[in-house]
Parts: structure tokens; sequence; C-alpha cells
């Protein structure tokens, strides 16, 4: 905001430069002490070589005169060094209380009590945990974090496989997953909206399309999210969707996914209870349509290629039907 | 003659059972009239062996047999083979191969599923998943070579590396001979 508010390119979604969250905002803080004080001095510096080159210019046809000193003059640049030496020293103390103020209040906000959300990562894809005491209201969801703002949430992730690293660039400083190894880290946001992030540590082919997006809504609004999250899915109402779920469990499908209130209740995958709920599929790549769905389940290797999903063929009929079956999960 | 009646039953009873077996049944439908399509896990054919070739360049393919490895704790074959050791099912890193040790072997166990446990996983994993899945259960017990056998675990390693491990001997192995009428 102070930086580069104004600036076309820096002040929108997945900047950091533009902090709606708490972390965000202590990080962007320094940033921009660090950037105005360097800027600052950089330009002094630029201003005095050029007047020194420009006073003690000379012709090339005639020899410099040699250098003469006078007690005065000596007096003079020792105070002038010694001075600019002061105010060096002076202005890295600022930027390194600075950058200690932000860490303190960076690490203060791990000691606020917090919402805990648990986030796992998979090559190429983001599992998302909202653990509840009673078992029956667990929600499990993939790639859309839906968050309430103002409230300190506790992420709590790993990786499933290789090392990931979480970061919404608007909402805080990024964290590493570690397979085997967990990590904890309070964030909090401040502004509702979509805010996109990426996965920051390079994980495989599809490392560029590991995406999530941290939905900031109202308190109210993201209760009722989570109260509709943690129903079981849609049972299918008419033949088509019937015969939709018959597919679903007939085929590969059920090999990997979850559909609640079903049989299919693998983890391999992201949990596809409430799919249509979701705004994006394949992490963030492709918005979630009728054709785009087609395509990521006929063959997802052409779309995103080494991920998970394998290639499914089945007829036309099968298709439009599970494709009907999977719309109505809301 | 004692007891004429129920030895006069006799054989109307046994003609009564064997009613249903004498239904023919001239057109068994085009399901049934494909040609039978398993691997033999003999080495003695009825004419030419028929069998479906083996599909060899997964077991040829590192990458493969590590998407093996990762689909094997997936579908959680793990669940009941373990990491090789056996449990549940058999074990699959010693020299005991109850249907035989062959990649198409291996490949129709996983697809018709065997009894006392197995499941069938037909229709429900793409085929070319099922030669990867194959392939790792080969290099359990050594049978790849050991730069295609994987030589690292996701998880924390239980066993020696496949691609460590000494290779094991099944009995069909080498092929039977058959013996010679005296």
């Amino acid at each position: 905001m102070i930086v580069t508010a104004n600036i076309p390119g820096f002040s929108g979604n997945q900047s950091a430069l533009n902090p709606t969250g708490a972390g965000a905002a202590h990080t962007e803080h320094t940033f921009a002490l660090i950037f105005w004080i360097t800027s600052i001095v950089y330009c002094l510096v630029m201003i005095v070589l050029v007047i020194a080159v420009f006073r003690h210019r000379h012709s090339l046809d005639t020899l410099p005169e040699p250098q003469t000193t006078t007690d005065p003059g000596d007096r003079f640049a020792a105070k002038a060094v010694g001075g600019a030496m002061v105010v060096t020293v002076v202005l890295l103390f600022v930027m390194l209380i600075g950058s200690f103020l932000t860490s303190r209040a960076l690490g203060k906000m791990n000691n606020e009590p917090a919402m805990t959300i648990n986030i796992y990562g998979h090559q190429w894809w983001w599992e998302v945990e909202y653990p509840n005491d009673e078992p029956y209201k667990y929600v499990r969801t993939a790639n859309e974090i839906h968050v309430p703002i103002g409230v300190s949430l506790h992420i709590h992730g790993t990786s499933r496989d290789v090392i990931h690293s979480f970061w919404a660039p608007n909402v805080h400083g990024k964290r590493d997953f570690m397979p085997g190894y967990e990590t904890d880290v309070v964030m909090r946001v401040d502004q509702p909206g979509r805010w996109r992030g990426q996965c920051a540590e390079y994980c495989g082919e599809q490392h560029a399309h590991m995406s999530f997006y941290m939905v900031a809504e109202s308190k109210s609004e993201f209760q009722k999210w989570l109260a509709d999250q943690a129903q079981s899915a849609n049972p299918p109402l008419n033949a088509q969707t019937i015969h939709g779920q018959q597919v679903f469990l007939t085929h590969a499908c059920v090999m990997c996914h979850t559909v609640r209130g079903s049989t299919a209740a693998s983890r391999v995958g992201p949990d596809l209870t409430h799919l249509a709920s979701r705004a994006t599929i394949a992490a963030g790549m492709l918005p979630n349509t009728t054709g785009n769905l087609a395509g990521w389940i006929m063959n997802a290797q052409a779309i995103k290629p080494g991920s998970r999903m394998p290639p499914n063929q089945m007829s036309g009929t099968d298709l439009q039907d599970l494709l009907a079956y999977l719309e109505t999960l809301l | 003659m004692k007891c004429p009646l129920p030895f006069a039953l006799v054989p109307f009873l046994l003609l009564a059972s064997g009613c249903k077996r004498e239904q023919r049944v001239f057109d068994p439908g085009a399901n049934d009239s494909r040609v039978a399509e398993s691997v033999p896990l003999n080495e003695v054919h009825v004419g030419n062996s028929g069998s479906p070739p083996a599909n060899l360049k997964y077991q040829e393919s590192a990458y493969a047999v590590s998407e093996g490895k990762r689909l094997y704790m997936a579908y959680n074959c793990v669940g009941c083979h373990m990491h090789g050791g056996g449990g549940i099912g058999p074990a699959l890193m010693d020299a005991e191969w109850i249907y035989g040790s062959k990649l198409e072997q291996i490949h129709s166990d996983i697809v018709q599923g065997r009894p006392n446990g197995m499941p069938s996983f037909q229709g429900r994993i793409p085929d070319y998943q099922v030669w990867e899945i194959a392939s790792y259960v080969r290099s359990l017990s050594g049978q790849l070579p050991s730069d295609i056998a994987p030589s690292r675990s996701d998880e924390m390693p239980v066993a020696k590396a496949e691609q460590a491990r000494k290779k094991e001997h099944p009995s069909d192995e080498s092929p039977q001979k058959i013996q010679k009428a005296p």
C-alpha cells in the first residue's frame, strides 16, 4: 500500500505489496521502511557523486592539477565522512530494529487463540480440512480455503509427498510444508475477497499449476458455508443422475475420490462431496464448467501432464450422466 | 428283494436331479461367445498358446515401476500384502507364487481377483496402472534389474530397497519339463 499502491501490476491479487492480511501488512511495512531508506540514501549518494565529478572536471588537453590539501579542508572532509558514517550506522540500526519488530509482531500472532485449518500439500493440489470435535461435522475440501475475515487462523500443514510451500502473498509470508514434519503458522485475513496463492517450492512437473484461493468472507457467510460443507452430498434424484452415480461408483473414480453419503471414500484425490460449489478444478487451473470437467475426466493427462488423474474412457452417455451427477454435488 | 419301492424310486430320483443338467443352451450370447482370455498357469497348452501377450514396456521403465509403487499404496494393496512381507494376504517378496510369477499372471491376479480375499479390480483401474502395479510387485522379490526397481520410499523405509534385494527364484521360473512316458 505504502510503496506501490498506485503502480499498476503491483497492487492486484497475488501480490505481497497489496497486503490484505495482518502478516503480509507487517512484512510490507518492513519492506517499505527498507525500500524508502535505501532509495533515498542511493539518490543522495548519486547526487553527491555527480556534484563531485562535475566540480573536479577538466579538459583532456591539460594535465590535472596536483591535489592540494588544506587544514580546514581536511577537517571538513573528516567531519563529512564521520557524519555520513554515523548516519549510515543509525539507519542500519533503524532497519535492524524495524525488522526485529516485524518478526516480533509475526511471532506474537502465533500466540493468539485461533481457528485451526489443516492443509496438506499433494502433487499437485491442496487438501483442506476443517477439524471438528464432532466427527460428522468434519469438513474436507480442496484448493479453496474459505476463511472468516478478522479471525486468527491456525494453519497446521504438512506435505503428503515432496516439499511444498504454502504462499498466499496478500495474506502472509510463505511457509514450507515438509513430508513427515508438521508446520504451524497463524495468519489473519482482514479484507473480503478471493486471494490467490500458489506453491512456492518447486515440486515437480505441475508445480506451476498448484494454486489455491483463500476465500475471505464475513463470519456469518463463513459459518453458513461451513455448515453446508459438513452436509453429506446431495443424493441423486432423477434417472440420469442416479445412473451418473452408478458410473462414478463402478469406474476408476471411486478408487481415489470421496463423495460423503455414498460408498466412495478414498482419500487419494480431492474430496468431491461438494465439487460443484468450488469455482475451479485441477488446483485453480480451470474454471469449474461442464466442458472443462468433461475434458478433465476423459484425459486429464492432456491438460495437466503427470498429474495423478488417469485417463478415463467411457461412453458418451455414461460421461453425460456422470457430469450431470457431479453438477448436483453442490 | 427287500423294500422294492425305495429301490424302484432311485433311478427316477436320479433322473429328476439331472433335469437341469440336461438343459441345452445353444446360444450362449455374444458376451460368452468370446474366446476366454486369461493367463495359463501351466506351460502345457492345448494347441498354440493363445494367452494375451505381457505388456512388458512398463516393466522396462523405472518411472512406471515407481508409479506402481505409489499405486500399491494408493489402492491399498499394502493393507493386506504389507510392504511385501504379507499379513492378511500372502507375502510378495519370497519365492512362493500361488498363481505364477510372470508379469501377465500377476496382471490377471489383480484384474480377476483370487479366492480367499483378493478382490477383483476389473473395470476399476485403467489397464496401464495394473501393468505398473504388476511390474512393481515383481520388483518386491528382486525380479527386476536394479536400474529399474525403486531405490527409495516416500514413507519411512521398513525393508531393504527393492533395488537392493536379492533375486528370489520362484519354482515356475524355468519352463517345466514335460515328462516323457516311460
